[in-house]
């Protein structure tokens, strides 16, 4: 009875495992993994339970140019690189600008849209205008989220040359609220997000220079040229026959 | 081999070295040291009041006269289990963000709401060990102490507490170590502590394992170091053991 019992164990763990083996064969080709952070309005962000925004759209365009079925995962913003690294996605996209550290990390597709840095004060706050917080004597404590440009321009323009310090939360509408309670003077992060958070918490107001300008790109591990390459073609026709155009002007209303 | 020390060796000075990442780590170890430290102190103050009421209610109010004496020790005994309640049943990153977003949103600074949130968390956790160390203090000992001349808190305080002490130190030593770990919490509220330093590393460098391979070390040395003073203080304890 023993052995009996033995052998149809073996008999279900092959079974099993030849089922899981053939699964993640198929799964290679035809999902095509994306990895965002999903309080990125109006890029990427939650409508009931669904992810939805220009990055989602965007991907789901390529994937449809691809043959391939899109995969959504929400994680933490700073974890997207390294996910996309070890290959746990294929792609990362959450507004993310190139820049010369990611590339070392990553390759990226061509750019698809453009981000503004902006920064965000309390009406009536200490600081009136971007120059502010480069004036001379300035201490500013700037609000931000761990991992974004915001973060690593206000380390390195602001902490490092001793005009403040730098407060990182793990998402932007933390730091906004500590804005809105006066725990940090100004938060800086992207141009339509922040419009966005702006509309929906009174008393905020965003500075009229813009902090820095911007490419949003899609990031893809750098062994995997193959993807990368359909996904730049296929990112190339969508800009040509302005499929990209039409969701960016969805999103965004000036 | 050669080459993987090489590319440890280029990773290191990458992590830490260049643009002088290591800041980072120190700043953040010494947030979660001075964190740690007050919410040990705060939380065996809160706890051992705490333990005290509690103690003290289960042991005599049956047998007490009634008066205000019996009223106030009930209604601090009825305090003291819904602070245990609320605080033992709900996670401290809650606790840490009401803390911070809530009852302290004028606070800028998240350094004393940390040591405020993990004290007053870990007194009930506390609480909980020495009232178990008092109960355990042979009802004798008490009597003793009252015979001798000490009044109740007296007795409480000479002669039950510093034996009950004794014998919960192991799970003393056991609570403080997790609460070291907890204060990694403290990075939801923007608090530089070692935890978010290496977060911050990562964050620039894009390397994974340097940095959370080194700041685990750093807590796991912090947490060895730990257990060794208190395993000296157990030994120094039981000298009087005979």
């Amino acid at each position: 009875m023993k052995k009996f019992l033995a052998l149809t164990l073996c008999l279900l763990l092959t079974v099993s495992l030849a089922a899981c083996a053939s699964s993640a064969k198929s799964t290679e080709t035809s999902v095509l993994s994306m990895a965002t952070e999903g309080t990125f309005q109006p890029y990427e962000y939650y409508d009931g339970d669904k992810l939805i925004g220009i990055d989602v759209e965007i991907a789901e365009a390529i994937a449809e140019k691809l043959g391939m079925t899109l995969e959504v995962t929400d994680i933490a913003f700073d974890s997207i690189i390294p996910g996309v690294q070890t290959g746990k996605y294929d792609i990362g996209m959450a507004g993310m600008t190139v820049t010369d550290e990611r590339l070392e990390e990553v390759s990226f597709s061509s750019s698809y849209a453009t981000g503004v840095q902006v920064v965000i004060v309390k009406d009536g706050g200490p600081i009136t205008s971007v120059d502010d917080l480069f004036a001379d004597g300035a201490n500013t404590v700037v609000g931000t989220q761990t991992g974004t440009t915001g973060f690593l321009y206000a380390t390195w323009d602001i902490e490092d040359e001793g005009l403040g310090t730098v407060k990182s939360f793990a998402k932007t509408t933390d730091a906004v609220e500590a804005l809105k309670n006066g725990q940090v003077d100004c938060v800086i992060l992207d141009n339509e997000p922040a419009k966005a958070l702006v509309a929906a918490n009174e008393g905020l107001s965003i500075l009229d220079a813009e902090y820095a300008v911007e490419d949003y790109a899609i990031a893809v591990a750098k062994d995997n040229t193959e993807l990368l390459d359909k996904i730049n073609g296929a990112l190339d026709e969508l800009i040509a026959d302005g499929t990209v155009q039409s969701i960016l002007d969805k999103y965004i209303h000036e | 081999m050669a080459q993987w020390l090489l590319e440890m060796r280029d990773e290191f000075i990458k992590c830490f070295i260049t643009k002088d990442r290591w800041k980072y780590i120190v700043g953040g170890l010494g947030n979660t040291l001075k964190i740690a430290l007050v919410a040990v102190l705060m939380g065996i103050v809160i706890g051992s009041v705490v333990a005290v009421i509690r103690a003290t209610h289960d042991k005599t109010i049956e047998r007490m006269r009634p008066g205000v004496g019996k009223v106030l020790l009930q209604i601090g005994d009825f305090i003291c289990r819904v602070y245990l309640t609320v605080i033992r049943g709900t996670p401290v990153m809650i606790q840490i963000m009401i803390m911070f977003f809530v009852i302290f949103s004028n606070a800028r600074d998240g350094v004393p709401v940390a040591m405020l949130t993990f004290g007053i968390n870990s007194g009930a956790y506390v609480a909980e060990i020495i009232r178990g160390g008092i109960m355990s203090v042979d009802p004798g000992q008490t009597e003793a102490g009252r015979s001798l001349g000490f009044g109740y808190v007296a007795t409480m305080f000479y002669i039950v507490i510093p034996q009950a002490l004794k014998s919960v130190l192991p799970a003393l030593a056991n609570e403080f170590i997790v609460l070291i770990k907890e204060t990694a919490v403290a990075c939801y509220v923007a608090v530089n502590d070692l935890t978010k330093g290496g977060e911050i590393i990562r964050s620039q460098t894009y390397s994974q394992a340097m940095p959370l391979f080194i700041v685990a070390a750093i807590y796991l040395l912090l947490v060895v170091f730990f257990s060794w003073l208190v395993g000296k203080l157990e030994r120094r304890l039981r000298s009087s053991d005979h």
